[in-house]
């Protein structure tokens, strides 16, 4: 072995060295704040953890208990239907009418671009202004929605919109979608401008124009900004609480309680933070799922870009 | 205009260990004058380790034994003055000296959680009263009879707010409770008395409902507001928290239920805050609400020229006794650990409850004072108040009988009273689930 080799293969190393010292404060930031914080999730869902524990330090190991009383909680099984519907509704609101605005927003018109910097507007709203906001547009007696519906005719009895267990999910449906709108439109929109003015001219000469243009160049070009909208959606959605605290906080009588309502509840509410965790965990498992999913979809796009 | 004495945030010190964080790395010494890849990568090294240390700045509590901290959540400049004027006057009799750390309400028992997991306990605690005997409970909270601190001269009920096994543990300088605001005008206008039986009530609110105004509010919201403001329906007709599906509890969810299904009340008392139900009564929605003293001041200022009244709660039938239940807060003294200090606070926690400081805050605050004789001076100089004192003197602490377990029961109660008035669910139904889920 020369000397130069070994230079070298020690400058490798230095050089490796230097490599993974950039890494390792992202990795110490990751372990921190994310690694740490579900590892003690998952730890405290098998104990009995409640208001005494944070003054004494004593939380005994109950085993599974926490999860079993999770399980046969009577609200459970609503909260995870509530959190389905929820989501499905949400997601499918907010991609139709996005999907609609970035079709429309493609078509050059005066004002285009400041009516579409309007639509930001959910975004630039803290949530509880939000919430509180939709909460008189929704008020039953003198609520816009109300008085509006029905100053076209549309109803003649004011709907109870967060006021009955029938309406409640569907008016947070609504609100969500509205806030949801933006980040669709964002993507979406984005995604229209990539697809090469060519592929439309070409399709005109072969006769695919309005809807059969969408369905045969659009769609498919847009495959992988679609599955990353709904994708991201559907994890975004599925763990909404400020929303729903600020709306209804989960009523009324539990119309609108969703696992993430319900575990902040079980937790802040109640105390009983060992049951609280293994609710949350249960979320995380579901949000886990799809953002397998994402990253994968994210991988063979990357592989096939 | 009270003199404002000027909150004085005495500057916090550091003295808690700090571990150090992963920055003790050695300077690279070979590097030059330029920086290298090297030096580089050991500064991008030492940003989580900074962060770390910064994440250290809390105050674990300074030496000064006389440098008293304090935590409550009087956030609004009412009762800002009141509170910071009071310490201000009895740490300077005593030689003492103060920092506040005033939290945004929503977030104190949180805060309370993480202090406590932490050792940063503060000298005084302020605490909203339902949360007491969890906290006492949890050993976290010096018994004030040590320190020459008793109950005595106390209304009997504001003194329980405090106690926990038989021990006191706060002091409730000032109390609030809910009673029953009328507009007076609507009233002579409908040709009705201010009620006060439950036939009255329904009489009444529905003679004052008209096209464009209800005839009562309160609030039914899912929180511990919506219990709050049935609680007076309920204990008035001998319901008791520990017998959820008893008569009286059932009774006082009917009288809702049916003065919402006669249309005299809007189903939206669901989504209510005892605050929107205020703004109700406010922009002339409603001509009666159950609501409390601390929001008179938001009355006066938005709507002057309303001629409006009080009186207590209505109440099953003629003659019985009208129970509503304490609110307001607890000033406590945590178990530091440190003797010298926890003394200091004590001493100034029982200047601070002073009969003549109570009725100085409740002045202030539209508040009323928890000793027994410093309320009924109260309410001869302050008669628009006085319903509320007489409703205080017969009225309840939430946790008496509970306890610790409030906070569960609680939530029972307002999730039942939900499904009763918007599904009109019987109920007998829907109290005796509640009553299983807190069992």
């Amino acid at each position: 072995m020369t000397a130069i080799q070994t230079r070298r293969r020690s400058r490798n190393r230095s050089d490796l060295l230097v490599r993974y010292a950039f890494v390792l404060p992202a990795a110490l930031y990751m372990i921190a704040f994310f690694g740490y914080p579900i590892l003690k999730n998952v730890v405290m869902s098998f104990q009995a953890y409640d208001f005494a524990t944070f003054f004494n330090g004593h939380a005994p190991f109950v085993g599974v208990d926490n999860y079993a009383a999770t399980f046969s909680d009577p609200i459970f099984l609503r909260a995870l239907s509530n959190t389905g519907l929820f989501t499905v509704g949400s997601i499918i609101g907010q991609f139709v009418l996005g999907m609609g605005l970035a079709l429309y927003f493609r078509k050059r018109f005066p004002l285009s671009g400041f009516l579409r910097s309007l639509l930001l507007l959910p975004w630039l709203l803290p949530m509880i202004v939000s919430a509180a906001v939709w909460r008189w547009i929704l008020e039953q007696d003198n609520g816009a929605l109300n008085q509006f519906l029905s100053g076209i005719g549309l109803i003649s009895d004011p709907i109870p919109w967060l006021n009955s267990s029938d309406t409640a999910l569907i008016a947070v449906i609504i609100v969500n979608i509205w806030l949801g709108i933006p980040f669709n439109v964002v993507l979406l929109y984005s995604g229209l401008q990539s697809i090469p003015d060519e592929l439309y001219e070409a399709g005109q000469l072969d006769g695919a124009t309005g809807w059969k243009s969408f369905l045969h160049i659009t769609l498919p070009m847009l495959r992988p900004v679609v599955s990353v909208v709904l994708l991201l959606g559907v994890i975004y959605t599925i763990k909404v609480l400020d929303l729903i605290i600020g709306l209804t906080g989960g009523g009324p009588a539990n119309a609108t309680q969703t696992l993430a309502t319900r575990s902040y509840e079980m937790s802040f509410v109640e105390f009983d933070f060992g049951q609280g965790a293994a609710l949350s965990n249960v979320l995380i498992v579901i949000a886990l799922a799809f953002s397998i999913v994402y990253l994968r979809a994210n991988a063979r796009a990357a592989k096939n870009g | 205009m009270p003199s404002t004495p000027t909150p004085t945030p005495t500057p916090t010190r550091n003295t808690a260990p700090c571990p150090p964080g992963p920055a003790g790395h050695p300077r690279d010494r070979g590097a030059g004058v330029e920086p290298t890849r090297r030096a580089l990568a050991l500064g991008a090294l030492s940003v989580p380790g900074l962060l770390a240390l910064a994440g250290c700045a809390s105050d674990g509590g300074g030496s000064d034994p006389t440098a008293i901290r304090i935590v409550d959540y009087y956030n609004t400049p009412a009762d800002d003055v009141a509170i910071n004027g009071t310490f201000e006057k009895c740490a300077a009799d005593l030689g003492l000296t103060f920092s506040r750390e005033r939290v945004p309400g929503d977030q104190l028992v949180a805060k309370v959680l993480q202090m406590g997991s932490s050792r940063t306990m503060p000298d005084l605690l302020m605490l909203d009263n339902p949360n007491v005997q969890q906290v006492a409970d949890s050993g976290a909270l010096a018994p004030l009879g040590q320190y020459g601190i008793s109950a005595e001269g106390l209304t009997p009920a504001v003194a329980d707010l405090g106690m926990y096994q038989g021990e006191l543990y706060g002091i409730a300088p000032t109390v609030n409770t809910i009673a029953l605001f009328y507009d007076v005008t609507a009233l002579e206008e409908a040709g009705v008395e201010p009620p006060t039986t439950w036939d009255e009530l329904r009489e009444a609110a529905a003679a004052l409902t008209t096209e464009d105004r209800y005839g009562l509010a309160f609030s039914a919201i899912a929180s511990y507001e919506g219990t709050f403001q049935l609680m007076p329906f309920m204990w008035s007709n001998g319901g008791e928290e520990t017998d959820l599906d008893g008569e009286g509890v059932l009774g006082a969810s009917g009288l809702w239920a049916d003065l919402i299904r006669e249309g005299s009340v809007s189903r939206s008392v669901v989504n209510w805050g005892q605050g929107d139900a205020m703004d109700q009564f406010k922009a002339g929605n409603a001509a009666m609400v159950v609501n409390g003293p601390w929001n008179i001041a938001g009355l006066e200022a938005d709507t002057p020229d309303l001629e409006w009244d009080v009186t207590t709660i209505p109440v099953p039938a003629l003659g019985e006794d009208s129970v509503a239940p304490l609110g307001g807060e607890v000033w406590t003294v945590p178990a530091t650990g440190n003797e010298e200090r926890q003394a200091n606070a004590a001493a100034l926690l029982k200047a601070f409850v002073a009969p003549e400081n109570q009725l100085y805050m409740a002045g202030e605050r539209s508040t009323i004072p928890g000793d027994v004789e410093a309320a009924e001076q109260f309410a001869s100089e302050n008669p628009d108040l006085s319903t509320f004192v007489e409703q205080v003197s017969t009225a309840r602490s939430r946790t008496a009988q509970l306890g610790p377990d409030w906070p569960r029961t609680a939530k029972a109660i307002y999730t039942a009273n939900q499904r009763v008035l918007v599904d009109d669910t019987d109920p007998a139904e829907a109290f005796d689930e509640a009553a299983r889920t807190v069992s």
